[in-house]
Formats: structure tokens, sequence, C-alpha cells
């Protein structure tokens, strides 16, 4: 009783207190078992999209634009399905390694935790993303024209470990990465890779991966095309070809001008976006100090340079790179605008540490021409209206 | 072979091949007990993998007319009735020939797929939508054969198994270049 008095007493106080202070009157809620975002926030949404009246083929897309740091929350993370997330028993789910080893063996998630574990922080992105800005559909807003995109904290096993524990052959060159969705998505990795930075992985941003991003194991191949991050993973096929997949073959190979296609490009170009002044935002308050800010990424390694224009291009300084910067990450970058109040056009273009530049769309075009839908990273700009609005251009 | 001349340097080097061995062996137990060695059934079970030589196709035999009521049950609700896709929804599995180096590019199994024996696998492993990996062998054999006919690739009469499927050549079979990174050449 002694207690629920006490209780009562400090209720009492702290009603006085807000009626005081005018804080929050009522407590609403207090150490949920999983936490929800401020109800103010709610509307920070993903987009999604079916491709096809059957439920599971499309995409859904990150919010970049309304985002802080490098960091994609699980929940917001992009999605890429082509048939569908299955519903897996992480109890049951085990991944075979096979082919040119020495002895075929199975991971259970058990023995996967059992071994050395990495955490890295890496992007992800499709690599259709941007495609629309190729074809000359801009997208009105970063979501719109950069939301295949996101990047998140990894934890789990490099492939390189399990792939010398069933005792990998020297004459292997490819692995087949296979995924337990209802189509068995497949895709034919180069060994060098395998053994360079792929990861298999079983956590993100410190929990599990999300059933979307292919719980309860996923591929993960810091700075390739996403699609080739095989999901749902529970088979490894170790080869000395590629098995020209369908997904390695019809898809996502980038048609040239002349009717030849690339195939196996893997490697997500240089690429950066402002994400705040942008498409679909507005300054407010008028003229004076607005923060330039964005995102910028590379299959290649790290950012090295990511520089911003006020002028539509004409001139360019550089923008600061928030540490650190790490390989096949996002890197967020920020540059001081005192505006003046009058129409702008704003630009970001990136530099890796191999020295390659961001390209213009002009540039792209002028290499891949049109038809090549994927593995666009095109210089990205957006107008700023003298009443603050900021759009598409 | 070994003539005796070579016979003082061959003990060295097999000194150094035993070592590298044992060295092969420990790198193999680096992590010891951890994973379950399977038996080859196990991976026989699982391994589905098809490759573009034909190696991984199971025994199995269909034909065209086979095919062609196989096609009109399983895939002609999306695919449509000739294979011209629906409703730019469903991919269209036939035309698009000689469109690739033009603005109208269109990818189809006949204008684009480099081998026939991605067809089977994608039918196998992924057809149809909704149902997928329930169709046998010889009826994912029969449907292959109609897809490749309703393209102009095989004729009417054809019989396709493990042994044909990868000796059809399709018609983009050289239309595909390895990747040079970087490709595009922006200017400061």
């Amino acid at each position: 009783m002694a207690d629920r008095r006490s209780f009562l007493g400090l209720a009492a106080v702290l009603t006085a207190c807000t009626k005081s202070s005018k804080a929050p009157s009522v407590v609403e809620q207090s150490m949920a078992p999983y936490g929800e975002r401020a109800a103010a926030e709610a509307s920070i949404l993903r987009t999604a999209t079916e491709r096809t009246a059957s439920v599971g083929v499309g995409s859904s897309t990150t919010p970049l634009q309304e985002l802080h740091g490098v960091i994609t929350p699980s929940a917001l993370h992009f999605e890429r399905h082509h048939a569908g997330i299955p519903k897996i028993d992480p109890a049951k789910h085990t991944l075979l390694v096979h082919g040119l080893v020495a002895q075929p063996m199975e991971f259970s998630l058990d023995d996967l935790k059992r071994l050395p574990a990495v955490t890295r922080t890496h992007f992800i992105e499709c690599s259709g993303n941007g495609g629309g800005e190729l074809r000359g559909v801009a997208g009105a807003t970063v979501e719109k024209s950069h939301g295949l995109l996101s990047c998140s904290e990894w934890t789990g096993v490099p492939l390189k470990v399990l792939l010398e524990q069933a005792g990998v052959k020297p004459e292997a060159k490819w692995v087949i990465a296979e995924g337990a969705d209802a189509c068995r998505m497949a895709r034919s990795i180069p060994m060098a890779k395998c053994m360079e930075d792929a990861l298999v992985v079983y956590g993100q941003n410190g929990e599990a991966l999300r059933p979307g991003q292919g719980y309860p194991l996923r591929l993960l191949l810091p700075g390739f095309e996403g699609n080739s991050s095989v999901k749902w993973l529970d088979r490894l096929h170790v080869t000395q070809e590629p098995a020209q997949s369908n997904q390695e073959t019809a898809h996502y190979t980038d048609l040239l001008p002349n009717g030849k296609a690339r195939q196996f490009s893997f490697v997500m170009d240089t690429n950066s976006v402002i994400t705040r002044p942008s498409g679909g935002q507005k300054i407010t308050g008028g003229a004076g100090f607005v923060e330039i800010s964005g995102i910028a990424w590379t299959g290649n390694g790290k950012i090295k340079r990511v520089e911003v224009s006020i002028d539509g291009g004409k001139t360019w300084v550089d923008a600061a790179l928030e540490e650190p910067v790490l390989s096949r990450s996002l890197v967020r970058f920020r540059a001081p605008w005192v505006w003046d109040g009058k129409d702008a056009v704003i630009q970001s273009r990136a530099t890796d540490e191999t020295g390659y530049l961001q390209p213009t769309r002009d540039e792209i075009v002028e290499a891949r021409g049109t038809n090549s839908q994927y593995h666009y990273h095109g210089v990205k700009q957006w107008a700023v209206k003298a009443d603050g609005s900021v759009t598409n251009v | 072979m070994c003539k005796p001349v070579f016979k003082p340097v061959f003990k060295p080097v097999l000194k150094i091949v035993l070592l590298l061995c044992a060295a092969t062996a420990f790198a193999q137990t680096k992590y010891p007990g951890v994973g379950k060695p399977v038996a080859a059934d196990r991976v026989k079970a699982a391994d589905k993998t098809v490759m573009a030589d034909g190696r991984g196709l199971p025994a199995g035999k269909g034909n065209v007319e086979t095919g062609r009521a196989l096609y009109k049950t399983n895939c002609a609700e999306c695919h449509n009735e000739a294979g011209e896709g629906r409703d730019k929804q469903w991919p269209a599995l036939v035309g698009g020939t000689g469109t690739l180096a033009t603005k109208a590019a269109k990818k189809t199994v006949g204008s684009y797929w480099p081998y026939a024996t991605t067809v089977w696998d994608t039918i196998a492993r992924s057809m149809p939508y909704n149902n997928p990996g329930t169709l046998k062998p010889d009826e994912v054999y029969a449907i292959t054969a109609f897809v490749l006919h309703l393209n102009g690739i095989v004729p009417a009469t054809q019989e396709l198994d493990e042994k044909s499927l990868p000796l059809v050549k399709m018609p983009n079979r050289d239309g595909f270049i390895p990747t040079v990174h970087p490709d595009v050449n922006a200017k400061r």
C-alpha cells in the first residue's frame, strides 16, 4: 500500500508539473517491447509498385530524401522481388555448399553463428535504379529517381570462410548462388568477388534480416548490383563456368546501340544525389543559410570527392565528406550555401578513389545509348525557385 | 618419363608438395566441427543447376505438339495464346527479331536469349508463376520446344531431350560481350 500511495503522490506531482510547464499531459505509451517511431513521422513510407497482376513481382523504394546520415532503417530498406517473399523456418533453413569442393557441406544458422562474424556497412542498389532518368522520365523526388538504393550495417560470415571450410578446389571460377524464393532465383558470381569481400549475412542493423531482405540468410556482395546479392540463400554451387541463368541473360544485361549487350556488369558505378533540398521539398523562411546535403556511393571502393554546383554545373565547389568514409557504403556529403532567394539549379557529382568521375546523362547516353536500362549513374539536378519550392528539372 | 638427372630436384619439390597438402588440410579444419559434411544423394536432390552446355539437365523428352497443349493450360493465361504477352505486364516470349539495335528494342526468348538451356531452366524453376517447380521434366522439354517453335527456332516436328536441347543455337547466341569498367568518359 505504501508503494501505491507513493506512486499516487508521484502522479500528483507529475500532474502539477505538467500543468505548470505545459508539457504533454498524458503519457500515451511507455517502454513498449518493440519500439514505434513518433506518430508525426508515420507518413514517411516506402512506395510499392506491383508490376503484374500476380502478387510478388515488383519493388518498393526508399524515401531517401527524408533520411539522415547513411543508414537506412530496416523497415524502409528498398525491396525488389521476382516471386514474392517466402516464409522460412530459420530452424530448418540450411546453406548447402557443393560442386568443386573437397567435401560438400551444409551449414545451419547455428553453425554459421559459431564462425567468426564480421559487421560491415554497405549499400545495396538495384541495377535498375535511375533507369527512368536514362529514358528521360526524370523522377520528381529522390525516392522516385534513386529509391532503389539503401544502406545497412550487415553482420555475417565472409563467403571465403565457407568456401574454404568445404575445401574449394583451385579450378573453381564461379559460384552459383540460389535462393529459396518461389522462383529459386539464381546468379553466378565470379570467384574473385567471393574471395574478396562477399558476405553471407544473417544480421541487418543489429537484428535479424527482415523477411524482405532474405530472412534468415542472404548473400551480400558489396558494391555489386543488388540482384546478385541473392536473398533467402540456401545453395552455393561451385563451378568453372557461369550457369547463364535467366537473371544474368534475359535480364540485368545492358543492351548497347549496336545491338550487343554487356553481360556480368555487376559493379555499381560512382553516383551521388542531393537529398536536401531536393524535389518535392520547400525551403521555408526565405533567403539565407541552407545546408546542401546528399549521399554518394560507388561499387569501386571509397568515394574520394563530391562537388556541388548551385549554377547548373557551370562552377563547382568541394563538399565535406562525413567520416568515416567507408568502402562500398553510402557517404554523406554537406556543403554550406547562403541562398540569395533567387532561382538556382543545384547538382552534385562524385569522384571515387580510382579517379572515376560521375558522368552527366548525356555522357552516359553517348557511351551506352538509351536501351541500356541498368547501371545509370548520371548527375542529378534540382531547380530551386524563388518561392523556395524545389522541383525536378 | 623422369630421367635420373631430375632426381635431386624432385625430392625438395616433393617436400614442398607435402607441406602444401598439410597446409590445405589445416585450412579445411580451421573451424573444426562447424558445418555438416553431406552425402552425394543430398546434393543430387538439391542440385537444380542447368549449365549452358546441358550439364544438369534431367533425362526426358517432349515435342512441339505436346508442348502446345501444355502451354495452353500452364502459360497462356499470362503470356497469351501465341506468346505475345499481356497488358504490358507479363513478358512477351516471341517477336523483336531485328530490333535490338533500334530504339524500339524488344527483348524476347527469340530475339535476345542466348541459350536454349536457359528457357528450360526458367520454366523448370520458376514457372508457372503461381505453381513453380511442379512441371515434370518431360513437360518442360515439351513447353520449351513449343516456345522455341513459336519463335521459328525449331520446326513443328521437333522433339527435344537432354542431348538435343543444348545443341539448339539461339539467334542471339553471339549477342553478349563481357562488361569492361569504366565505359563512360566524363569530362571535367
